[in-house]
């Protein structure tokens, strides 16, 4: 699994950047009436846009560590170099994935040999060019998917999740 | 795209949540779980004190944490009529499981009846009727009215032997002691059926009557065994996909070797190190590559035997173990007969002879060439086995084998014998009723089984799929059974069955359904006249219960208090957490109310000799039963109480009960440590089982007759049948069709790509299936996923069985030829390798 350790403290700033909003939001939040925290409470969790990468960091089928939405949850961008369902950038094929199993929280490693991201723990497999279905194993979720945004410049965001992180209740916490 | 479920956060569990107990329903493993249920206006909060775990939730939790559920395992149910949330997760301080949670258990939730989050709509929530040319809902009275009223008359007209039942026999859901002593008691007390066969086979009788013969019960070690053992040896199974928390929880630590201090602690009079598997399979299964990724293929020995050819294995290594002398003399001596068996093994009722160690060798010699011959394996493998199996250690210690097996021996060519042929190695190497030790069946669902004796059956007993297809029966019960998804012949049984069943119907169109005597006048013309009236009680639709007349709702486990054990005799109580759907009841209780009824009627129709039978039926809770049947009838049974089970949580105790002391029911951990085994005269018994070619009729010719080896079998995602899977979107998300793995030299013949349905058929049937390129597949040698809705594997399995009607699902041949390019619900799948390797 090849790392780009530069890259990676990059993209942490800006997850501290987001997280950092995110916390004071809550703060302030703490510090209303009542009711009004039950009118301004959302239905779903306000998602981060977090820049990642520049489509110039990108190596065909070389996992890029990044995090998202903060840097407890560590995750992967890849470019494919095929269009797949869900591909973000100019050739649909740059794609991004939570690499905490979402069984048992265990550190998913990156197969570039058929571009699956496998758990050491319980040997489940998803597959990075099928939307992270689990191609086997025992999560009761498919790997959760990052929206992805790429911008004129190149510049890969993050604005979202599919499915729920292991290890929190609120995606964004 | 994959299923995604967009879910971004879960309600979190409040402190004050109420908490049972509850063991998973679905496989024999039994894992403990718990379910946290709470008002739905209210919810915890992410501060230690606002929630069940004490802990922050504002922080992320890392791997194996307590402290974080999944989307699958929350739902929001009823409890007394109100909705509450419900979260069931897996219970860390339970020994089996360990915290683990299957991909199949820990959808648990997600997989009830909720009317709030839409989930498993499909249940049945009244009783059915056919009424106006369709099934209508009707009350249980009207219901158990016409059941009653038909089956008692035909009974009383015809003969017990006319009221033919399918019922199952197993504990977790659609079982457990209390629904099989309900069942069991309306058929073996108040009745004496003996055409009545059980969920998964076409008869009454045991998958494993070998090692009963030979006094060796087949649940007879304890889940650390496998954490003990110096060499597992596994015969056609696939725990990690059908036993998974056993094997990720026991046999990994031993592959890994992280159970050797428990090793050093426990049998320190001797060397250990970590251990080593044998593995018994035609097909290389993911449980292969998890334990090579383990153990280091250096550990791993997988024997691709020929399909069926176990029986000639198991002979050599007998031979050669004894050859070697590694043999534990002082046990065989101790503990085993030394009188030699009596006849020739063409007893039906008996296919082999049980005879003493000496005789066995003899009658049983096999040389290693002549295996490698019939099984396809090198000979230095089988003798690598025998060593691995019972070559004494250094300093001379006996080596500690544990011999698992399940289906692909249950379910395979000339069980009887095969699996003596296994017991037989076990008994020689003294290696039952040991630590690390045991012979042992690792088991489909948990058992459950408390019935009134069921000797009346006969041995072999009727065959009794093949007595409905002749046109016997004029009332079938049907009790958690899909006969059209998980029987063999299939194809045919479908046909008649169907034939029959709407000569009922068509009878029952002709009357104005509120003319009760008319009606059962006209229903019972039709069975007069080869028809068949069928009532099937489930928990949701099934397949065959489109040809049923009435259809009863039943409650599944954690709608109901349910008992159970696993495949190490662990008993624990799933306490009712839930309602059930509608007027579902428990299947102990509608068997109850059936046995109520027919009383009334044989009363009004003047047999009160046969109405005194049905007698002893006024429970009105499960734990009635339960305490009707088990307390007061199953070995141990006084010691056992709702209350002190509820006390004794996820880890329960071990059957058989022996007493009960300090707020503890005492258990048994192993069986036969005394060296005392299940016989009259306690002493073990060897098994004569010669090698006899592919035993069941038909098979040899349909080997040399079709192309492709149709090997079937089950799936990680899904349970049993799909029964309740067909409902859920991540698992038809994954298995829309039912896979079939094939090499790519195989598909290149067939002219198929991925994804492609194909059509499987021989003699016996067709059906379909989707293409999974397989490239560790053997050429030739094809695997389907077994009973699922979408793709019957059973129709394509002859109706040979052995002596004792034991199927023989696995040993099928077929042809196989393209229907359709892949559709358009399989584009998006995923058809990489399903193996893990280490990276």
């Amino acid at each position: 699994m090849s790392h780009c350790d530069r890259l990676v403290d990059v993209g942490r700033r800006q997850f501290l950047r987001g997280g950092a909003f995110t916390a004071a939001g809550a703060a302030a939040a703490v510090t209303l009436p009542q009711e009004a925290k039950a009118q301004v409470a959302m239905a779903r969790v306000e998602y981060p846009a977090n820049h990642l990468a520049n489509i110039a960091d990108l190596t065909e089928n070389e996992p890029f560590d990044v995090a998202y939405p903060d840097e407890d949850a560590p995750g992967v961008l890849l470019k494919l170099g095929t269009r797949v369902e869900g591909g973000a950038g100019p050739d649909g094929d740059i794609v991004g994935f939570s690499t905490v199993c979402p069984h048992k929280g265990f550190p998913l490693m990156y197969s570039a040999e058929d571009r699956t991201l496998n758990c050491p723990g319980h040997y489940s497999r998803f597959d990075c060019e099928a939307g992270g279905q689990q191609v086997w194993g025992q999560a009761t979720q498919n790997l959760p998917q990052y929206t992805l945004r790429v911008d004129d410049k190149g510049d890969i965001y993050a604005e979202g999740l599919d499915e729920l992180l292991y290890g929190r209740l609120s995606n964004v916490l | 795209m994959a299923y995604k479920r967009q879910i971004d956060r879960l309600p979190i569990i409040p402190a004050d949540a109420t908490k049972h107990n509850v063991v998973c329903h679905y496989c024999i493993v039994g894992c403990g779980y718990h379910a946290y249920s709470w008002p739905v206006n209210k919810q915890g909060g992410t501060e230690p004190s606002a929630n069940v775990f004490g802990i922050d939730l504002s922080e992320q939790q890392y791997a194996e944490t307590d402290a974080w559920y999944s989307p699958s395992m929350y739902n929001i149910v009823k409890q007394d009529g109100k909705d509450v949330h419900i979260v069931i997760k897996p219970d860390h301080e339970c020994v089996v499981n360990s915290g683990l949670g299957s991909v199949r258990g820990a959808r648990m939730a997600e997989m009830s009846y909720s009317q709030a989050r839409s989930t498993q709509q499909q249940r049945l929530t009244d009783p059915l009727v056919w009424r106006y040319g369709q099934m209508q809902p009707t009350s249980w009275d009207d219901a158990l009215d016409l059941v009653a009223r038909v089956t008692a008359r035909v009974v009383a007209e015809k003969g017990e032997d006319a009221l033919f039942v399918s019922a199952f026999d197993h504990g977790g859901a659609g079982g457990g002691y209390e629904n099989t002593w309900g069942t069991g008691k309306l058929y073996f007390g108040a009745m004496k059926v003996k055409n009545i066969r059980i969920h998964n086979r076409p008869a009454y009788n045991s998958e494993v009557h070998a090692t009963r013969d030979m006094g060796v019960g087949e649940l007879n070690n304890c889940y650390e065994d496998a954490e003990l053992a110096d060499t597992i040896m596994v015969v056609g199974a696939n725990p990690l996909e059908t036993q998974t928390n056993y094997f990720l929880n026991h046999w990994v630590p031993n592959l890994r070797g992280s159970s050797l201090g428990k090793k050093q602690e426990q049998l320190a009079e001797e060397p250990h190190d970590r251990g080593r598997i044998v593995i018994v399979d035609p097909r290389r299964t993911v449980t292969v590559a998890a334990c090579e990724a383990e153990a280091g293929k250096e550990n791993v020995l997988h024997l691709q035997i020929k399909s069926g050819t176990d029986l000639a294995l198991f002979n050599a290594l007998f031979t050669e173990i004894a050859e070697k002398g590694w043999v534990d003399q002082a046990f065989i001596d101790a503990s085993t007969t030394s009188e030699a068996g009596e006849g020739d093994g063409s007893d039906p009722a008996h296919p082999a002879v049980l005879t003493s160690f000496a005789a066995a060798r003899e009658g049983n010699r096999m040389s290693i060439e002549e295996a490698a011959e019939i099984t396809g394996l090198s000979p230095d493998d089988i003798r690598k086995a025998a060593s691995w199996i019972a070559e004494p250690k250094e300093g001379g210690a006996r080596r500690r084998a544990m011999l698992a097996y399940e289906k692909g021996l249950i379910w395979g060519n000339d069980n009887y014998r095969t699996n003596g042929a296994l017991v037989n190695i076990a008994l020689a190497t003294g290696n039952v009723g040991r630590p690390g030790g045991g012979v042992v069946r690792l088991g489909g669902h948990q058992e459950g089984y408390a019935r009134p004796g069921d000797a009346h059956v006969g041995r072999p007993a009727a065959y009794v799929d093949k007595l409905l297809i002749e046109g016997q029966g004029g009332v079938h019960h049907i009790w958690g059974c899909d006969h059209y998804k998980t029987t063999l012949n299939a194809a045919e049984f479908k046909r008649v069955y169907k034939q029959r069943t709407d000569k009922v119907k068509d009878a029952m169109n002709a009357v104005p359904y509120g003319d009760r005597a008319a009606m059962v006048d006209a229903i019972v013309a039709a069975i007069d006249d080869g028809g068949l009236f069928a009532v099937d009680v489930d928990i949701v639709p099934t397949k065959i219960g489109e040809a049923c007349h009435v259809v009863l709702p039943a409650a599944t486990s954690g709608e109901m208090n349910l008992t159970s054990m696993n495949g190490e005799r662990r008993m624990r109580l799933t306490e009712r957490y839930m309602d059930p759907p509608g007027r579902a009841m428990p299947d102990c209780l509608i068997a109850a109310r059936i046995a109520n009824h027919m009383q009334r009627f044989l009363d009004e129709m003047g047999h009160a000799d046969m109405s005194a039978q049905f007698d002893g039926f006024d429970w009105q809770t499960e734990e009635d039963a339960f305490m009707d049947g088990y307390h007061a009838t199953a070995h141990g049974g006084e010691h056992v109480t709702y209350e002190r089970l509820r006390a004794m949580g996820t880890n329960g105790f071990q059957e058989p009960a022996t007493g009960f002391e300090d707020g503890k029911i005492v258990g048994t951990q192993r069986l036969y440590t005394d060296g005392k085994f299940g016989t009259e005269d306690g002493k073990a018994r060897f098994m004569h089982a010669a090698w006899r070619g592919l035993q069941a009729p038909g098979k040899q010719e349909q080997r040399e007759n079709y192309e492709f080896l149709i090997n079937n079998g089950r799936a990680n995602q899904v349970w049993q049948s799909a029964y309740l899977d067909v409902e859920n979107d991540f698992v038809m998300d994954r298995w829309p069709f039912p896979f079939i793995e094939m090499h790519p030299d195989d598909m290149a013949k067939v002219g198929v790509k991925e994804g492609d349905l194909v059509e499987v058929h021989n003699d016996a049937g067709s059906t379909q299936a989707m293409v999974y390129p397989t490239p560790s597949a053997r050429p030739g040698e094809t695997f389907m996923l077994f009973g699922y809705p979408t793709g019957v594997q059973g129709n394509v399995v002859s109706a040979g069985t052995n002596e004792l009607i034991i199927p023989n699902y696995k040993q099928t041949w077929g042809n196989i030829r393209k229907i359709a390019d892949a559709p358009a619900s399989v584009a998006h799948l995923s058809f990489k390798s399903k193996e893990y390797s280490a990276i």
